[in-house]
């Protein structure tokens, strides 16, 4: 890696002071993309702001109908916690989906969420389950937070805090995995809450995680497997590489519909 | 008789002596060495795949900070190029086209990775900030990544000088035999398939020292090798004009090879001749995205076979024709790869009365390719044992009978084939019969019928191969077109009190050498494993050796061994009949006691070697003292292993995911030393060919850019890919080496991928498809089954 300033605030108003004044520093949290970024020299930072000592933005806990998830929180909590068991369990055996054992005990929501890489598992959950994302300055739901592949609704210099999510009736995931990276190549989430049915795709798009509408009218009339199992994606929308074609990762989206909402129950 | 007890010798799972340092992280590896006043080099190496050079300007690297030099192909004047270590000849006689594999780039890259400038500096960081600077003036030029391609009239040529990118077009069996045999057939099946390229993938990266003594004029060269001679040789002798005397090569701890480190590699030369221009010792270490793209290759064949039958169902002749992917140089053995490791294994199991194949090797703008575990056999295995199959469901014949129909009979050993070798021992039926008796066979069809109940598809495959390895007879070898001898070299060296150093010219990189060939040891003389010290893998203290590929370990280096043995026990017979005041035939030894016959009166190993080392009462004018002894052993031909794999897969028909179920490899590895470690080594070899039938493939495009360069897009195995592999060994003993073993290291990789190909087509069997190309991707099964479906609809 190239060399770059390191800063360990402590507070978050600390580490958006350093990185307002600085356009061309970086926020690390987990550091599961940036820092293979910055070993490959692919990205050339002047600072990097280190997350890790700012001890209130993690944990998770029950406020009334949400659950509120700190944007520090490792996947591996995520998937351990007793709060999100109860309430989500989708989103907790979602966590435990994602990489590897060390990548769960590194990789925060925060850093998954704000990177809103197109093959995450996190995008899609928030927008299934109608979450709102939390800044050091405002509020923003899922729908107008993601943005298309890496694109957030974040400024520059705005941190993600805290994760809001209300507690659906039921939800459920279902991925097929890159066979070498293990990222998703096409998973699903489907919830049905309090803002009605939704469905979000990731990995297979070629435009980051996005909603299904076809597929949320579908299980909103019929909450079954087989109400989404007739549902063509159009391939035009997907993504194409030496894993899969576009063709393939259209199919395995409405199987991955198919096998989430069996998975919710 | 004086019985290690407990026993350690033949046929002991002891377990594995090095696994204690390993476990605990102690390992020594080559990045581990830091030498005093060590400096780092970082290769600078090309972005494409062809394209002219047209100038390197180096100023602005040479002025970074921490800088110590940077070199190009123009400060290697009078420097050789990497050597071929085996010349193949083309049909009609004339030797194949070997254009010079330059150390640095010669105003020319011929493929992505290719080395082009190399910068050795204070740290590794800033070697690679300078080497950021140095600006390459490229021309890029059209590439060609595939055999097909190359070949074609008008296709970008790899070498000036080189007709049709052909380094050799090569034949072996009688042409005429067997078109006589085609002639007369009932039947004649053909099939053509691709057998896909690999990246080795070994868990250590490459690496290497090189080290100037600036008082003595000696070079060391540390380095990630399988055959430290071979490189000293190959380095001294052809590239860097280094006597052997004043060059060391050590090869410490290495984690894995796999075969991609028996070759000498650029980087070797590199920091070995750097060192004494800066006068330092410089360090180079891989990145594991170097390793994709420097590491040499394996596989990349594209071939057709024709296989002939009669009525009956008994095969008449086979024709083989292959392409073979050479990439854009030489590597070290590549050539004998897809020749006499390859065609020569075409008869397989059976009793193919007559074999012509043809080879065309090809050079193409990809990474060099070369031996991978296995190395020809699992191509020429895979060919055949998937031609099987195409060819028993052809002729409306089971496939087990088809093929027992077919075998080599146990009573007709030793076995002349058509394609060179003379098999010396082996018993297929009934490595088959345990095989399907462990895979329960048998019982597949309600197996299959529960799956389907379940959504899925479920198939059955089987391989019943045959490999040579224990590789080679200097002469046979030497005949064929290899430029070195093939024996191995072990000494023994008694000390006073009665421990032993065995040095070997073998060297262990996993398989537990430290461990197995110390049981040789405690076998024949009675010394216990814990005072046996295995010494490998460094010049400096091993006589020779031409180090571990080929499943050679145990069947020539320990034969050197058990020769080194016979030596000590016969002197110190010589020893003993004058303490005991016998006569030395009366002498008899075993397991560390000698004894005068028929009587009680003994001395042990330990009394023979401290009287030879303290020669008071000694036949001093009859018998020099001490007691070590050095054997040379050239093995008088090939060993051949073989046996039988099952495998059982599960396909998931909405997303074609092929799910590894059960695994069965019932193997003949002559006789087995340690059961432990040969099940370890099958397991290995098993999880590797499972990982080339399902999971991977290098993929370049078509002007030679690596797409799969990184495991984000190569697909190695990983446990939840693999399936309880079941191992059982059955033996018939190698009848010419004197421990009866054949060797197991790349049984497992050789054997399975045809096992599982086998399995994956079964399964598909309602879809009408009779092949399915490597590796068995989720995408390429949907693409059949979905094609399937869209026809019918």
């Amino acid at each position: 890696m190239y060399d770059f300033e390191y800063h360990k605030p402590s507070s978050v108003a600390d580490a958006v002071k350093i990185l307002a004044a600085d356009p061309d520093a970086r926020a690390i949290s987990g550091g599961m993309t940036l820092l293979p970024a910055l070993k490959l020299r692919l990205n050339k930072p002047t600072a990097v702001v280190d997350l890790s000592g700012i001890a209130d933005l993690r944990g998770v806990k029950r406020d009334g109908n949400k659950i509120v998830i700190g944007a520090l929180t490792k996947h591996y909590e995520v998937a351990t916690s007793a709060e999100v068991k109860a309430a989500i369990p989708a989103l907790a055996a979602m966590a435990a989906s994602i990489g590897d054992t060390q990548v769960r005990n590194r990789g925060t929501m925060g850093g998954s969420v704000a990177n809103n890489d197109p093959s995450a598992d996190y995008p899609a959950a928030l927008l299934a389950l109608g979450a709102t994302i939390q800044t050091d300055r405002r509020t923003i739901s899922a729908d107008d937070f993601f943005q298309g592949m890496f694109a957030t609704a974040l400024e520059a210099g705005e941190l993600v805090t805290a994760i809001h999510i209300p507690v659906p009736e039921k939800a459920g995931y279902a991925k097929m995995r890159n066979p070498a990276s293990r990222y998703s190549m096409a998973g699903v989430f489907v919830a049905k809450g309090p803002a009605g049915v939704r469905v979000a795709v990731n990995g297979a798009g070629n435009n980051g995680s996005y909603r299904h509408a076809g597929m949320e009218a579908a299980l909103s009339a019929n909450w079954s497997a087989d109400a989404v199992a007739g549902i063509k994606v159009d391939p035009s929308d997907m993504n194409g590489d030496i894993h899969g074609s576009a063709e393939y990762r259209a199919h395995l989206v409405t199987v991955m519909a198919k096998r989430a909402v069996t998975n919710a129950g | 008789m004086n019985v290690v007890q407990p026993f350690e010798g033949i046929g002991a799972s002891v377990r594995r002596k090095e696994d204690f340092r390993f476990l605990q992280g102690r390992g020594m590896y080559t990045d581990d060495i830091n030498r005093p006043g060590q400096t780092h080099a970082f290769i600078l190496r090309s972005p494409h795949a062809h394209a002219t050079i047209n100038g390197i300007d180096t100023a602005a690297a040479k002025a970074m900070p921490g800088v110590l030099a940077v070199f190009t192909s123009a400060d290697m004047a009078g420097i050789g190029g990497l050597p071929c270590g085996w010349q193949i000849h083309n049909k009609d006689g004339s030797p194949m086209a070997e254009p010079k594999h330059p150390v640095l780039a010669e105003g020319k890259v011929r493929h992505v990775g290719d080395p082009v400038a190399v910068v050795v500096a204070e740290t590794r960081a800033q070697a690679r900030d300078a080497a950021e600077a140095i600006v390459v003036d490229y021309a890029p030029m059209p590439g060609v990544s595939t055999t097909e391609a190359a070949i074609a009239p008008g296709a970008p040529a790899v070498h000036d000088g080189v007709a049709g990118n052909l380094c050799y077009d090569w034949h072996i069996g009688d042409k005429a035999a067997t078109e006589a045999a085609f002639a007369k057939a009932h039947k004649v099946v053909k099939f053509s398939t691709t057998n896909n390229r690999l990246v080795p993938n070994a868990m250590e990266p490459r690496s290497a020292i090189g080290e100037f003594d600036t008082m003595s004029g000696d070079y060391t060269l540390y380095t990630t090798s399988q055959n430290p001679h071979v490189i000293r040789l190959l380095m001294g002798a052809f590239v860097l004009s280094i006597p052997e005397s004043k060059l060391r090569v050590v090869a410490p701890d290495v984690g894995g090879g796999f075969g991609s480190k028996i070759y000498h590699y650029a980087e070797e030369a590199i920091v070995t001749w750097a060192s004494a221009k800066v006068k330092r010792p410089i360090k180079w270490t891989a990145d594991r995205t170097e390793s994709f793209m420097s590491d040499a290759h394996g596989r990349d064949h594209v071939s057709t076979a024709e296989l002939a039958l009669d009525a009956e169902g008994k095969i008449l002749g086979l024709k083989v024709h292959t392409l073979a992917n050479m990439g854009a140089y030489l590597s070290t053995f590549a050539p004998c790869v897809p020749t006499y490791l390859y065609a020569t294994l075409l008869a397989g199991v059976y009793t193919t009365p007559v074999i012509y194949a043809e080879v065309k090797a090809v050079f193409t703008h990809t990474v060099p390719v070369d031996a991978y575990r296995g190395a020809g056999r699992p191509e020429a295995t895979y060919l055949l044992e998937r031609l099987m199959d195409v060819a028993a469901r052809e002729i409306g014949m089971d496939r087990v009978e088809f093929r027992k129909k077919n075998f080599i009979p146990v009573d007709a050993f030793p076995y002349q084939t058509p394609v060179a070798l003379q098999y010396d021992s082996g018993d297929y039926f009934s490595t088959l019969a345990e095989a399907l008796k462990t895979a329960d066979w048998a019982g597949f069809e309600a197996r299959r019928e529960a799956a389907k109940a379940k959504g899925k598809l479920r198939g059955i495959g089987i391989s019943t191969y045959l490999e040579a390895c224990g590789i080679a007879p200097s002469a046979v070898v030497g005949s064929l077109g290899a430029r070195a001898g093939l024996y191995e070299v072990g000494t023994i060296r008694v000390h006073p009190t009665g421990s032993v150093t065995v040095l070997t010219g073998t060297h262990s990189h996993g398989q537990g050498h430290e461990t197995t060939l110390a049981q040789l040891v405690a076998d024949k003389l009675g010394v216990p494993i814990a005072n046996v010290d295995i010494v490998h893998g460094d010049t400096a203290k091993v006589p020779f050796g031409m180090g571990t590929y080929g499943s050679r370990s145990l069947a020539v280096g320990g034969s050197a061994m058990d020769k080194a043995m016979d030596k000590i026990i016969a002197k110190g017979k010589r020893i003993a009949a004058h303490l005991m005041e016998a006569s030395v035939e009366d002498v008899e030894f075993e397991r560390g006691t000698f004894r005068v016959a028929g009587t009680d009166k003994t001395k042990s190993l330990t009394d023979i070697s401290l009287t030879a080392y303290v020669p008071h009462n000694y036949p001093i004018e009859e018998i020099e003292p001490g007691l070590e002894e050095t054997a040379f052993y050239d093995p008088k031909n090939f060993t051949y292993p073989g046996g039988c794999h099952i495998a059982e897969v599960e396909i998931d028909t909405e997303t074609g995911k092929v799910s590894m179920v059960n695994f069965t490899a019932v193997d003949d590895v002559g006789r087995v030393i340690n059961p432990m470690i040969v099940e370890g080594q099958v397991q290995g070899g098993v999880a590797q060919g499972i990982g080339q039938a399902l999971l991977e493939a290098a993929v370049y495009d078509a002007e030679g850019q690596l797409i799969s360069g990184s495991m984000m897009d190569y697909t190695m195995p990983r446990a939840d890919d693999l399936a309880p592999v079941s191992v059982a060994t059955h033996t018939t003993l190698c009848t010419h080496n004197p421990l009866g073993v054949k060797g197991c290291g790349e049984v497992g990789a050789i054997g399975s991928p045809p096992a599982v190909m086998n399995a994956v087509v079964d399964a598909l069997r309602d879809f009408g498809v009779n092949h399915v190309e490597m590796p068995a991707t989720p995408a390429k099964i949907w693409n059949i089954i979905h094609g399937h479906r869209l026809a019918a609809e």
